[in-house]
């Protein structure tokens, strides 16, 4: 396997007041090389802890209680705290929701994103400035050499979404890893910040792990994508695949809310009812089974396995095939 | 009003006559006026009974300020609003208070716009007493009726909304907006800050109300989806501007301004096929509203701008009930 970060059963946990609770449970997958990879699901589900855990940028009370992250064949949960900082900025880097709360608001655009630039790469202070400079300029900001001089409350939320892609590409990592890159912004900006996070990370070779609630977002950019539901991957597939003929009913309803823009005026959207359980950790059985139109005894009372379908085709149901005739089915019509 | 719109069957419920709403910056030691925030300048707008009318732009463009003038929370600084022919934009206390019957909202975050303190009963009742909706002794059968109308179970009533979900909380807000039998409901962003498979519920549930009670809707959002799904008209805003304004299938299949075109094509379409459709991305952000550029407010981004854009300012213009201010649209 040619795998660049390889994630296996990865469980996280965290400590509240009525206990632990693992908000991520025994997920896995494989990132290949310049692969772009979507994790998508709904707040809670578990996304943003998995991301977080890669980069064991995990708060007090949380911990990984499980599992493997291997880096092009490295298990990174065993280094100690010192290497793990070589590991990040330099091979996997991370790009947050909120821009402006990720820059550090007393200090000038330049001054963060030459740190970065000189811890990791052993540059001197002038070439750093040079590469720091060409960063900015490659992620499409107007005259970049003033903007080292700014502070980040000068620049609009979409330009400060460029320095963060700046930031987390200048030492060329192999894995990016964007949660939610653009939810905060509007949507012309986003198209733009899109574009450029694709091209960037093309010219570099950088594989991206994006995060995200959009499937907009998701058929636009990813290459394969994890459907997570209640901490857990509920279906697998490449990005074709999952559209087109998803297995699971949670992505089926998924795809079936959407706001379609060529939707007729005639066609009700349709929801999916209930809401995501509160407890779902402590949930006997399939964790979707009180929101299915699927369920059965057996998934009240059995956590189905990941089924593999087909080649690379993943799906967390017992009742795959009621679901997929289904969903064939209404396609046909 | 637009030329050309064809005298309707029945008179508008909402008319907006150059509505403009300029917030003051203060600068300095003796807190003077430095300049003006432009969010809102000159906006003519009108909803007819039982439409939905989408308001839709980015941040900043001023769609939040016209729903928020329009229920009184912002007084406006110039033009009218004309509710039901008679003019609202400049009420007193007391027959704001009136009015208020007459137009609610549902705002955007169902976390901070319910009291935490109070349970959702009392929240919702309320409304009700205070506007002597109904008989003292009938309030409680009217907020099960309402909890009922949006889809809560009865036993909400003695919970607190921390205990509920956004989806629930945004029908709990509903509810309240609706406890006053009102005519007109500005939506800011109701479902915006909710989970897909919620929003979904969400909408619905608006529109089978609209249905039921015959209501009316200014519906603001910046997800294109969510208003297309629910408008029958949509207006597009950019930094204070309607920029264009039709039906929503107009305005979808033949937009006519480029900033609704680029808007259409930023959206991310949820089929991985159409991923390389030719589209046009706009360059740079939104300009600041202090100082809009001369001339066509978009020209600094619009790919088709010419020298005659920096300096004319276009109007709304069209055939029927499409228009739009470009003036090279036509």
């Amino acid at each position: 396997m040619d795998s660049l970060l390889a994630v296996t059963d990865l469980r996280t946990s965290f400590d509240t007041d009525q206990g632990q609770v693992v908000s991520v449970d025994r997920v896995s997958f494989d990132l290949k090389a310049g692969e772009t990879l979507a994790i998508v699901g709904e707040s809670g589900s578990g996304k943003s802890v998995t991301a977080l855990s890669i980069m064991r940028l995990l708060g007090k009370g949380s911990r990984i209680q499980d599992g493997e992250i291997r880096l092009e064949g490295e298990n990174i949960l065993e280094l100690d705290e010192k290497k793990m900082r070589d590991v990040r900025g330099n091979r996997i880097s991370m790009i947050f929701q909120e821009p402006m709360t990720s820059l550090n608001p007393v200090f000038t655009i330049g001054n963060q994103l030459m740190e970065a630039i000189r811890l990791h790469l052993n540059r001197d202070k002038r070439q750093a400035k040079a590469h720091a400079v060409e960063m900015l300029r490659k992620v499409g900001l107007p005259r970049p050499e003033q903007i080292m001089d700014e502070y980040p409350f000068a620049l609009s939320g979409g330009m400060r979404q460029r320095v963060m892609i700046a930031m987390a590409l200048a030492c060329r990592p192999s894995v990016l890893i964007a949660d939610e890159p653009t939810t905060a912004l509007d949507v012309t900006v986003q198209a733009q910040i899109m574009r450029i996070m694709k091209e960037l990370c093309a010219e570099a070779g950088t594989a991206i792990v994006l995060i995200t609630h959009d499937l907009g977002v998701v058929a636009e950019m990813a290459d394969r994508v994890l459907v997570m539901y209640a901490g857990q991957v509920v279906e697998e597939a490449d990005v074709f695949t999952l559209f087109d003929h998803p297995r699971h009913p949670y992505t089926q309803g998924l795809l079936r809310s959407v706001p379609h823009l060529d939707l007729d005026d005639e066609d009700d959207l349709q929801s999916i009812p209930g809401a995501v359980p509160a407890r779902y950790h402590s949930m006997q059985g399939c964790r979707f089974h009180n929101r299915c139109p699927f369920a059965t005894d057996k998934c009240a009372a059995e956590l189905p396995p990941l089924f593999e379908t087909q080649e690379g085709h993943k799906s967390r149901c017992w009742e795959i095939e009621a679901a997929t005739a289904r969903w064939e089915e209404a396609k046909a019509l | 009003m637009n030329e050309g719109w064809k005298e309707p069957p029945q008179s508008p419920l909402l008319v907006l006559e150059n509505l403009k709403k300029h917030y003051p910056i203060k600068r300095g030691l003796l807190n003077r006026t430095s300049d003006y925030v432009k969010a809102v300048d000159g906006v003519d707008l009108n909803i007819m009974p039982g439409e939905t009318l989408g308001l839709v732009g980015e941040s900043g463009c001023g769609k939040s300020t016209i729903g928020r003038s329009i229920v009184g929370l912002e007084r406006p600084t110039d033009g009218r609003i004309r509710f039901q022919g008679a003019d609202i934009s400049k009420l007193s206390g007391r027959e704001m208070i009136r009015l208020r019957s007459q137009v609610q909202i549902v705002f955007q975050d169902p976390y901070s716009s319910l009291n935490p303190r109070k349970t959702v009963g009392s929240l919702i009742a309320e409304a009700v007493r205070v506007h002597r909706v109904v008989q003292p002794g009938e309030v409680d059968a009217e907020v099960d009726r309402l909890l009922d109308l949006v889809g809560l179970p009865k036993n909400s009533k003695s919970r607190y909304p921390h205990e509920f979900s956004g989806g629930q909380r945004q029908r709990v807000g509903i509810a309240r907006a609706l406890a006053l039998k009102p005519k007109l409901i500005v939506c800011d962003e109701p479902v915006s800050a909710l989970d897909v498979s919620i929003q979904a519920q969400v909408l619905n549930l608006l529109k089978q109300l609209q249905k039921e009670l015959n209501l009316t809707y200014l519906f603001i959002a910046h997800g294109l989806g969510a208003v297309r799904y629910i408008s029958d008209r949509i207006a597009v805003m950019y930094l204070g501007k309607v920029v264009e304004v039709g039906p929503t299938k107009e305005i979808f299949r033949n937009p006519k301004h480029p900033y609704t075109r680029a808007l259409l094509d930023s959206y991310p379409i949820a089929n991985p096929h159409l991923r390389d459709r030719e589209r046009i991305v706009l360059e740079g952000d939104v300009p600041s509203p202090v100082n809009p550029p001369s001339g066509c407010r978009f020209h600094t981004r619009c790919p088709m701008a010419q020298a005659q854009c920096r300096q004319e300012e276009p109007r709304l213009a069209g055939e029927g009930s499409h228009s739009a201010a470009c003036l090279f649209s036509h």
